[in-house]
C-alpha cells in the first residue's frame, strides 16, 4: 500500500477519532483548552509511533515464529504501558509545565483505546515496519487534528454558552456529532 | 493479613508468578478452543456453499479447488453435477475487499449469491446482502445477461446511492464466472469479461 | 446484606459506567448499532470484569502495591484474550461484529478502574457483586443507546423490522455522527432524570 494512501486515510477519511471511535474518552475529557490538546496529541504521538515500531517486531520475531500469537494482546499492552511510563517520566523532567497541565491524563494513554488499537490494526492490515511507523504518525496527526478541533470548539463555547441542560458531556457529544458529520464528507475522497 | 510489602523481590516475585499462571492459564484455554475455532470457521464454509447450491451428496469443501484466488466447490447428485458454488472477492468495494460465495448451475446460470463478509456502509452498500437486491441475479445466464449496473449500460439495478458497492459487487460475480467457465463448462460461448479477453477451453474438462 | 445490595445496585444506577462514571465511552459509540451488538459488547465487558474482580480481590495481599497496574493489566489481558477466544470459537458471528472491540476490553477504563477502586480494596463476594451491578449497567446503558440507534437508524428492532419494507430510516443514526448525537443527547436526559431525582 503507498504511503500517500496510508496517510491521508489515517488522518482524514478514517480518523481515529470521529471514523473508528478510538480515543473517545481523552476526546471528551482533555479538550477543555486548545493547549492541552495539542499536548495530549503530541504525547499520543509519540507513544503510538515507537509502540508500533515495537510491536510490529515482537509480532514479526517473536509471535508468529513461535506460534504465540495468543499472547499478542499480554505483549502488546505491555509495551504500551511501558512506553507511557518512560513517556512520562520524560515529560516530567524536561517540560514539566505539560506534566502538570496533563495530570492524570498522561497515564491514561496506557488505557486510551487509541495506542492499543493502531498497534493492532497495523498487524491486521500486514504492514511492515516502515508502514507500521508511518500509518502510527498519521494516526498521531489525525487524532491530533481531531483533538485541537474539538477544543478550539469548546473554548468557543463556553464564551458564546449554550442551553443549560447540556452542560458538560451531553454539549461535547453533540460537538463531536457535527465533527463526525464533517468528517464523513470525506469518505469517497480515496478508496481503500 | 496485611498487603505484601513493595521490595524489589516481592515485586518480582509477585509480577512473574501471577504472570506466569496468567500465560499458564490461557495457553490451556488457547488450545481447548483451537479445535471449535477451526470448526466454527469450516461451519460458516459449509453454510454458505449449502446454501447456494442445489441438492448434493458429496463433499464439496473436501474437494474444493483453488484457482487463481478463487476457491470452487463442485457438488454433485448421484455422480452428476449439479452445480458449483465460487468464493470470489472484489476489491474495488467502497470500504475495500468484500467476499461473495456464488453458486452456479451446470449450464454456466446463477443460482443464488450470498455476501460472506462485508464492510461497506451500513444502510447504503451493506444493502446488498438484502435479498431484495441479489434476487435479481437468479436464474440469470452471465452470457445474456449484462452484468454491469444499468448506469454502466448493463441491466443489473444498483442499489440507490450505493453504485461503487454494486459495480463491485459485479465484479466479482464477473471474476467467478469468467473463471468458472474457463476451467468447469464443458463447452460454452462465454461473454469475455472486462478483464478476462482469453479464449474460453473448450471440449470436456476432466 | 444490605451493604452488599448496595454494592449490587450501585452500579445499574448510581454510578452507572456510562452515564455517571463515563468509563469505557469507546464502545459505547462504536459498537451500539443493532441490539444484538450493544448487548453482547456489554455481556462480554461484564464477563471479563467479573472475572478481573475475583481474581484481583483473591490476589490482593500478594499484590504489592508498587506492580498493581502492571498485574492488573496483566490479569485483565489474560480474562480478555479467553474470552475473546470463546467468542471466536462459539459466537463467530457477535465476534465478528464486536471486531477490534474485544481485545480493547483491555483498556476499558472501567475495568481497570473497578480493579483498582473496588477488587483490590474489598471481599471476594463484594467484588463479584460489584462487577456485576457494574457489568448489567453498563450493558443496560449500551442495549439502551443500541435500541434508540437501531430502530431510527434502521427501523428495526432487534432485526425485527418495524417500518413497512422499502421506507426509509434515518440513516445518520447508524453512522459515526448519530452515535455521537444519540450518547450525547440520551446522556442529557439522564442528567436532567438525575437532577430531578436527587440521584
Amino acid at each position: 500500500m503507498d504511503y500517500i494512501k496510508i496517510i491521508i486515510l489515517a488522518i482524514i477519511v478514517n480518523n481515529i477519532i470521529l471514523s473508528q471511535f478510538l480515543g473517545i474518552c481523552s476526546f471528551l475529557g482533555v479538550t477543555g483548552k486548545v493547549s492541552t490538546a495539542i499536548g495530549m496529541g503530541a504525547a499520543v504521538t509519540f507513544v503510538i509511533t515507537l509502540g508500533n515500531a515495537i510491536t510490529y517486531l515482537i509480532q514479526a520475531y517473536i509471535l508468529v515464529p513461535y506460534h504465540i500469537e495468543f499472547l499478542q494482546n499480554i505483549m502488546f499492552i505491555f509495551v504500551v504501558a511501558f512506553l507511557v511510563q518512560i513517556v512520562e517520566i520524560i515529560v516530567k523532567k524536561s517540560v514539566p509545565s505539560l506534566y502538570q497541565a496533563l495530570g492524570i491524563y498522561l497515564p491514561l494513554i496506557t488505557t486510551n483505546c487509541a495506542t492499543l488499537a493502531v498497534a493492532l490494526l497495523a498487524v491486521q492490515q500486514h504492514f511492515n515496519l516502515v508502514q507500521s511507523v508511518v500509518y502510527a504518525i498519521a494516526i498521531g496527526i489525525g487524532y491530533t487534528l481531531a483533538m485541537v478541533l474539538m477544543a478550539g470548539i469548546r473554548e468557543q463555547m463556553e464564551v458564546n454558552g449554550y442551553p443549560k441542560g447540556m452542560k458538560g458531556f451531553p454539549i461535547t457529544l453533540v460537538i463531536g456529532s457535527m465533527l463526525a458529520m464533517a468528517f464523513m464528507g470525506f469518505s469517497g475522497l480515496m478508496k481503500m | 493479613m496485611a498487603k505484601m510489602e513493595s521490595t524489589l523481590r516481592n515485586m518480582v516475585l509477585s509480577l512473574s508468578l501471577i504472570s506466569m499462571a496468567m500465560v499458564a492459564g490461557l495457553g490451556y484455554v488457547y488450545k481447548v478452543t483451537k479445535g471449535p475455532i477451526e470448526m466454527a470457521d469450516k461451519q460458516k464454509e459449509i453454510t454458505a456453499v449449502t446454501e447456494v447450491l442445489p441438492p448434493f451428496d458429496n463433499d464439496p469443501i473436501k474437494q474444493k479447488k483453488e484457482i487463481e484466488g478463487l476457491t470452487f466447490y463442485t457438488a454433485t447428485k448421484g455422480g452428476k453435477l449439479v452445480g458449483c458454488a465460487v468464493k470470489t472477492f472484489t476489491t474495488k468495494g467502497f470500504a475495500g475487499r468484500f467476499d461473495l460465495m456464488v453458486g452456479f448451475k451446470p449450464d454456466g446460470s446463477i443460482k443464488k449469491i450470498v455476501v460472506l463478509e462485508q464492510k461497506e456502509t451500513p444502510g447504503l452498500g451493506a444493502k446488498m446482502t438484502d435479498s431484495s437486491f441479489t434476487k435479481q441475479f437468479k436464474d440469470k445466464d452471465i452470457a445474456t445477461f449484462k452484468l454491469k449496473v444499468k448506469k454502466d449500460g448493463g441491466q443489473v439495478d444498483a442499489i440507490s446511492a450505493a453504485t461503487i458497492s454494486s459495480r463491485a459487487f459485479c465484479d466479482g460475480v464477473q471474476k467467478a464466472y469468467d473463471l468458472y467457465i474457463k476451467n468447469f463448462v464443458k463447452s460454452a460461448t462465454a461473454v469475455a469479461g472486462a478483464s478476462d479477453s482469453t479464449a474460453v477451453k473448450g471440449g470436456k474438462h476432466e | 446484606m444490605n451493604k452488599n445490595l448496595g454494592y449490587f445496585t450501585n452500579g445499574i444506577i448510581k454510578e452507572n459506567p456510562t452515564f455517571v462514571l463515563v468509563l469505557g465511552t469507546c464502545p459505547v459509540l462504536a459498537i451500539t448499532t443493532t441490539g444484538f451488538n450493544g448487548f453482547g459488547m456489554g455481556m462480554a465487558t461484564a464477563i471479563v470484569l467479573l472475572l478481573s474482580n475475583v481474581m484481583v480481590s483473591i490476589l490482593k495481599n500478594y499484590i504489592p502495591d508498587k506492580v498493581r497496574i502492571a498485574v492488573f493489566i496483566t490479569i485483565i489481558a489474560t480474562n480478555v484474550t479467553v474470552v475473546e477466544l470463546l467468542m471466536k470459537a462459539y459466537t463467530p458471528d457477535l465476534y465478528k461484529a464486536l471486531g477490534i472491540f474485544i481485545p480493547l476490553i483491555i483498556v476499558n477504563c472501567l475495568v481497570l478502574g473497578r480493579a483498582e477502586a473496588f477488587a483490590q480494596k474489598k471481599g471476594i463476594f463484594a467484588s463479584a457483586l460489584d462487577a456485576i451491578g457494574m457489568g448489567l449497567g453498563f450493558t443496560a446503558a449500551l442495549t439502551l443507546i443500541s435500541i434508540v440507534r437501531e430502530i431510527l437508524g434502521n427501523g428495526s428492532f432487534f432485526t425485527i423490522p418495524l417500518i413497512p419494507a422499502g421506507s426509509h430510516p434515518i440513516l445518520l443514526f447508524i453512522l459515526p455522527p448519530g452515535a455521537f448525537l444519540t450518547f450525547g443527547l440520551l446522556f442529557a436526559v439522564m442528567n436532567a432524570l438525575k437532577r430531578k431525582y436527587k440521584l
